[in-house]
């Protein structure tokens, strides 16, 4: 079996005083294609940043906000994937001359979620789900292994959506994806991890599960 | 530039314009350094900052700049109260504030010393006038912002007073104090720059102590100074006020000189300030106009012109000074730049900057480097980037980053600036028309700006030049200030805080 890429033991966490997430443990291996789901509430959220905090170095995160900065282009936002692995003189250089090296890698990845034409647009005048494919985008172009969203495809059609987590298990070995999509999920993750009220109810094989399985932890408390 | 068209043309190329205006105005400006030794002048004057001398303090000049404070800022919030009912419709009374307000502090006191002499009256009026019309236009703002859905509720046939008390008010009190309490603190710093021009206020012994080199009693008075700012919160309040108000009239110091006010007032009307060809003439006497163009032009070619050109070359420089200086000081008070302990240090610094009158800061540089025009834009420079870096600061940290932000120069570069942009040039342009006013009063430390006209036409004693002068300033001043916020509209920045007093509105969403 591969080696884990995280493994979190009893995490817990409570936000003034209310705790979500009641000591969760949870390993997930290199390879692996894991869905997150659950009700609103339900600490997905939470998992999701305990998740990123583990293994930052590994991580490329899609946040639950697509928070952009909404003054730069599209080409900039994308950019700040890999700000971290280039010098602080080229960072500055490519807010006002970007290479034209950078600018062909960030619209190959634009292509990829369908926004190549919108390479040089204001991030803050696309639309929703345009603004949520640049955050994807950015997370690709991060390229870290461990490519860790909180709803990353919620305002893409399914669809749409569909292509872009496709695309996203093209390039990153490991997906942890917090999805509310039952037949998305089913359908490209390959395991499924289902919270309830900060606990992990349910932990299966997608191929074991199917939309009849999933729907109690969708009905809406009594 | 060619290769990435920039996302907000609006941002960017304003930003570019005022750079190139600002660079245009750095080949005209003046700019040596005339001192033969700063650095040894420097020294002597921080060598005596560290060594603050309390006894050489006078007591009753902070008695009396209290006492300006007090009853200019009360009298000027008081008229701007009333003021703010009509302000909203009727035009007289929004161009008589914008009037009242144009004309800075200084030139008030100039204008006020003619009738007054150097009394209490010349500094209370000096205060109050054009802090009436300040705050008449932010009282109105404050209410025009408030929420009204008590006031659509009230039973039909509700009284306008009662209405007002009821529905009103408790909405806008908190703000009207909090404006009024920084009001109050810009009151003190006007205070003391009246003392530069001969007002028993601390401003008098501080200039003299700096024109004399005894730093160890500036820097007293100036930490006293700043003790008192710092402290405002505590002995300003609403319980405090009566008491401040009786014993500040009670201490106001007496008059210097004129005597018979009525007589001096009506000759200051009618003869001093009517330009000379005009006084005993017949308005309607076609000669008497050709005179009056005759004496005009002169004036116009070679004091208002050349004048007004200065204050802008002056006003365009600091201004993107101010905006350089802002955004390298800002991190010293951003949590995510400063860290912990950092942070209390970079906000303490930049309150003492913004405490430091601007006028004082350039008076102590002109003694430092000369004259020319490098002191004015220093001091309007630093005293402006604490303002505004102070500001920015608190934007800072509201904002809402991604989990996996970059830190540091990166997240300065992509994430931070980027953001806070809009805010920053809504800061800066707001601060446009008053580093102009200071820009225009400058010049009565010798730079040849309007101020050094304006002084210059009343030492001679020509008050209707003077009188020219000031209106050629009042109409600089509106103009930028229409400027400016028209270019607020355009860029869609025109909603965003400018009022430093104004507490942050909570969390920001991301």
């Amino acid at each position: 079996m591969a080696e884990p890429a995280i493994r979190l033991a009893g995490a817990s966490a409570s936000y003034g005083g209310r705790v979500v997430l009641h000591g969760v443990d949870l390993t997930i291996r290199r390879g692996e294609r894991v869905a997150l789901m659950g009700r609103s509430g339900a600490g997905k959220s939470t998992l999701i940043g305990l998740i990123q905090a583990h293994a930052p170095g590994e991580v490329a995160l899609v946040p639950q906000a697509a928070a952009l900065v909404r003054t730069l282009s599209v080409f900039h936002n994308v950019y700040m994937g890999r700000l971290d692995r280039r010098s602080i003189l080229h960072n500055l250089r490519t807010l006002a001359l970007p290479a034209r090296a950078d600018l062909d890698a960030v619209a190959a990845v634009l292509a990829r979620v369908g926004l190549s034409e919108h390479l040089r647009s204001k991030a803050g005048a696309l639309s929703g789900g345009q603004q949520q494919r640049v955050s994807v985008a950015r997370a690709l172009y991060n390229g870290r292994p461990i490519l860790v969203g909180d709803e990353p495809v919620s305002a893409l059609d399914r669809q749409q959506g569909g292509a872009v987590l496709a695309e996203m298990a093209r390039t990153h070995e490991t997906l942890v994806l917090a999805l509310h999509d039952v037949a998305l999920a089913l359908e490209h993750a390959g395991r499924i991890v289902v919270l309830n009220a900060g606990r992990i109810v349910l932990d299966a094989p997608a191929r074991d599960l199917d939309g009849a399985a999933l729907a109690p932890f969708y009905e809406t408390a009594a | 530039m060619s290769a990435l068209r920039l996302p907000r043309p609006g941002y960017a190329a304003l930003s570019r314009w005022f750079l190139a205006g600002a660079l245009a105005a750095l080949l005209v400006a003046d700019l040596h350094v005339a001192s033969l030794n700063p650095w040894a002048d420097l020294r002597r004057l921080l060598g005596g900052l560290v060594r603050p001398d309390f006894l050489s303090v006078e007591g009753w000049s902070v008695v009396y700049t209290v006492a300006f404070a007090v009853l200019g800022v009360g009298l000027g919030a008081g008229a701007g109260f009333l003021l703010a009912i009509p302000f909203a419709r009727s035009r007289t009374v929004r161009g008589v504030c914008a009037f009242l307000r144009a004309i800075h502090e200084l030139f008030w006191a100039l204008l006020l010393m003619q009738v007054f002499g150097l009394s209490a009256t010349t500094g209370i009026l000096a205060i109050a006038l054009p802090y009436a019309g300040i705050c008449a236009k932010v009282y109105s703002e404050i209410i025009d912002e408030a929420d009204l859905s008590a006031l659509r509720v009230l039973p039909a046939g509700t009284g306008a007073v009662s209405a007002f008390l009821y529905a009103r008010l408790p909405d806008v009190a908190a703000s009207f104090r909090h404006y009024t309490l920084y009001r109050f603190e810009c009151g003190m710093r006007s205070t003391l720059v009246l003392g530069f021009i001969g007002l028993p206020t601390m401003g008098f012994h501080l200039e003299s102590a700096f024109r004399q080199g005894r730093y160890g009693e500036a820097a007293a008075l100036l930490l006293v100074f700043y003790a008192l700012i710092g402290s405002r919160r505590l002995w300003v309040r609403g319980a405090t006020l009566p008491v401040l108000a009786l014993a500040s009239l009670l201490a106001l110091p007496e008059t210097v000189g004129a005597t018979d006010v009525g007589a001096s007032l009506v000759r200051f009307l009618t003869h001093d300030i009517v330009p000379a060809p005009l006084r005993n003439a017949d308005v309607l006497d076609l000669a008497a106009l050709a005179r009056l163009w005759a004496w005009f032009r002169p004036i116009l070619t070679d004091q208002v012109l050349p004048g007004a050109g200065q204050t802008l070359v002056l006003a365009q420089i600091a201004l993107v000074a101010t905006a350089i200086g802002a955004l390298a000081l800002f991190p010293l008070t951003a949590r995510r730049f400063s860290g912990r302990l950092g942070r209390p240090a970079g906000r303490l610094l930049l309150v003492v900057v913004r405490s430091t009158p601007e006028y004082m800061l350039a008076y102590v540089a002109l003694q430092l480097l000369g004259p020319s025009m490098l002191p004015a834009i220093l001091a309007l420079a630093i005293h402006n980037a604490g303002i505004v870096g102070f500001l920015l600061g608190r934007h800072a940290d509201d904002l809402a980053y991604r989990a996996d932000a970059p830190t540091g120069l990166n997240l300065y570069a992509y994430e931070t600036v980027p953001r806070l942009y809009g805010q920053f040039l809504a800061y800066l342009l707001y601060r446009w028309e008053i580093i102009l006013r200071e820009s225009a009063i400058f010049g009565i430390l010798g730079v040849a700006t309007l101020g050094f006209y304006v002084d210059a036409a009343i030492s001679e004693l020509r008050l209707d030049v003077a009188a020219v002068l000031i209106l050629a300033t009042a109409l600089m001043a509106i103009g930028i200030d229409a400027l400016s916020r028209a270019l607020r509209r355009a860029l869609r920045i025109d909603t965003l805080p400018t009022r430093l007093s104004a507490p942050l509105p909570g969390a920001t969403s991301p």
